[in-house]
Order: C-alpha cells, then sequence, then structure tokens
C-alpha cells in the first residue's frame, strides 16, 4: 500500500514552481491525506519546510533520493 | 490564524526586474497571504496583454554574459543596435532551461490565486496609456487606494 494518496512531479521547475503546485494539488485533497512531492530544485528543501510552517500542512518527511528531493506532505 | 497581508509597488519594466513582484505575490498567495501589487511608472508595462519586456545590459556591470562576453565587449559596445534583443533572447532561454516560469504563467498564477492588481491611473494617463492595452481583472487607483490596503499591510514592498 502506498503511503501517500496523491503524486506531483515538479522535477525541472524552479521556484516558485513547485510551492504554488503543491499548494493547487493540496487544495484539491481533503484534510489527512498525503501529497508526495518530488522536485529537483534544492532550494525546494527549505521551501517546503518554510511552506508547511506557514501553512499548517505537516511535512512528514523530506529525503533525496538520487538528485531528486522527495517530499510527503499531510493536509492540515 | 488571521491572514496576513503583503502590499507590493512594482515600478519597473525590465524582463528581469518584473519577476520579483509576479514571485512574491504567487508564493505569498500560496502561504495564505492576501496579496495586492500596485503598478506605477515602468511597472506598468507588466500588466500588457501582450508582454513585450527586455533585458539590458546597459548600465548594468553585475549581469554575468556567457562566453566571456563582459570582456570581450566594453560597455559602450553594449548599446550597438541589436545587444538587447540578443541579451533577452538569451535570458530568455536560460530561464526555460532552468526551469524558470515564464511571466505570462506567473502573471496567471497570481491571478488564479486572487492576487489583486492595482494599476496607477496617474501614471496610465501620463503615458497615454488606455485600458484596453491591459490585461482583464485591474483596477486603477490612485496612492490613496494603495495606502488603504498597505496601511494594514505586514509586508510592503518596493520593487
Amino acid at each position: 500500500m502506498a503511503d501517500f494518496d496523491q503524486e506531483l512531479d515538479a522535477s525541472g521547475l524552479n521556484c516558485p514552481l513547485p510551492i504554488l503546485r503543491a499548494k493547487k494539488a493540496l487544495a484539491a485533497m481533503s484534510s489527512g491525506q498525503v501529497l508526495k512531492i518530488i522536485a529537483t530544485d534544492p532550494g525546494s528543501v527549505k521551501d517546503f519546510e518554510a511552506f508547511a510552517t506557514q501553512t499548517g500542512n505537516e511535512l512528514l518527511s523530506s529525503s533525496e533520493e538520487g538528485g531528486k528531493y522527495v517530499f510527503l506532505m499531510k493536509k492540515a | 490564524m488571521e491572514e496576513k497581508k503583503l502590499a507590493i509597488i512594482a515600478t519597473k519594466g525590465t524582463l528581469d526586474w518584473a519577476y520579483p513582484p509576479f514571485i512574491l505575490a504567487s508564493t505569498a498567495a500560496a502561504l495564505g497571504y492576501e496579496t495586492q501589487i500596485f503598478f506605477t511608472f515602468y511597472g506598468l508595462q507588466l500588466l500588457k496583454k501582450r508582454l513585450n519586456l527586455k533585458v539590458s545590459p546597459l548600465g548594468n556591470p553585475g549581469m554575468p554574459m556567457p562566453m566571456g562576453m563582459d570582456v570581450w565587449f566594453p560597455n559602450l559596445a553594449l548599446a550597438l543596435p541589436g545587444m538587447e534583443a540578443m541579451m533577452t533572447t538569451m535570458m530568455k532561454k536560460k530561464m526555460a532551461s532552468k526551469g524558470v516560469a515564464s511571466l505570462e504563467d506567473l502573471r496567471e498564477l497570481c491571478l488564479e490565486a486572487d492576487v489583486k492588481f492595482v494599476a496607477c491611473q496617474m501614471t496610465v494617463d501620463l503615458f497615454d496609456m488606455d485600458h484596453s492595452a491591459f490585461i482583464d481583472g485591474v483596477e486603477y487607483g490612485g496612492a490613496a487606494t494603495f495606502f488603504e490596503f498597505a496601511g494594514d499591510s505586514d509586508i510592503c514592498l518596493y520593487i
């Protein structure tokens, strides 16, 4: 079973697009669901932490896999 | 949590300077800020239906240039016809290759996120511009209109 409800591939996109796409995806999801985000922008690591702090959505995990950054975010 | 507010004044009309207002406004909106941009003087170019913004190397010694062009071209040569168009093309290509959004896309994302655009009517008149040249959804007002929103803002930026 997948540990997320929806996946967003933001590979190749630069600031602020990964955040904006994530925000849009989360808006269409319901509370408690988890969004998996894949990004290649190194700045997104700090940005998704900041996004979570400011929006109340919970950043469950943040990791790097072969040059890609993977985030799991739970909608508040 | 009460909604925070961001007020921006956009005064520049070049390709490079068009980015900060739209990047910050769209991101702020995604973070839950109520956001407004007041466009005045050359910033009005950012509201044109057809964006035709350019970047100029003139008077900009901080602009990195490819292939060591900054060494080969003294400042005077940068004023040659075609230099601005060439720099603009190169900058757009570079941005696209790095996954940087186009200005049109960022502007659209701002509008989708309910960022409010206000154009300075005084400078619209000053430059003999017509409302029909601007995108839909723009409001027109003056300094007092700006302060009505900016007076309650948490962050206020002049760009």
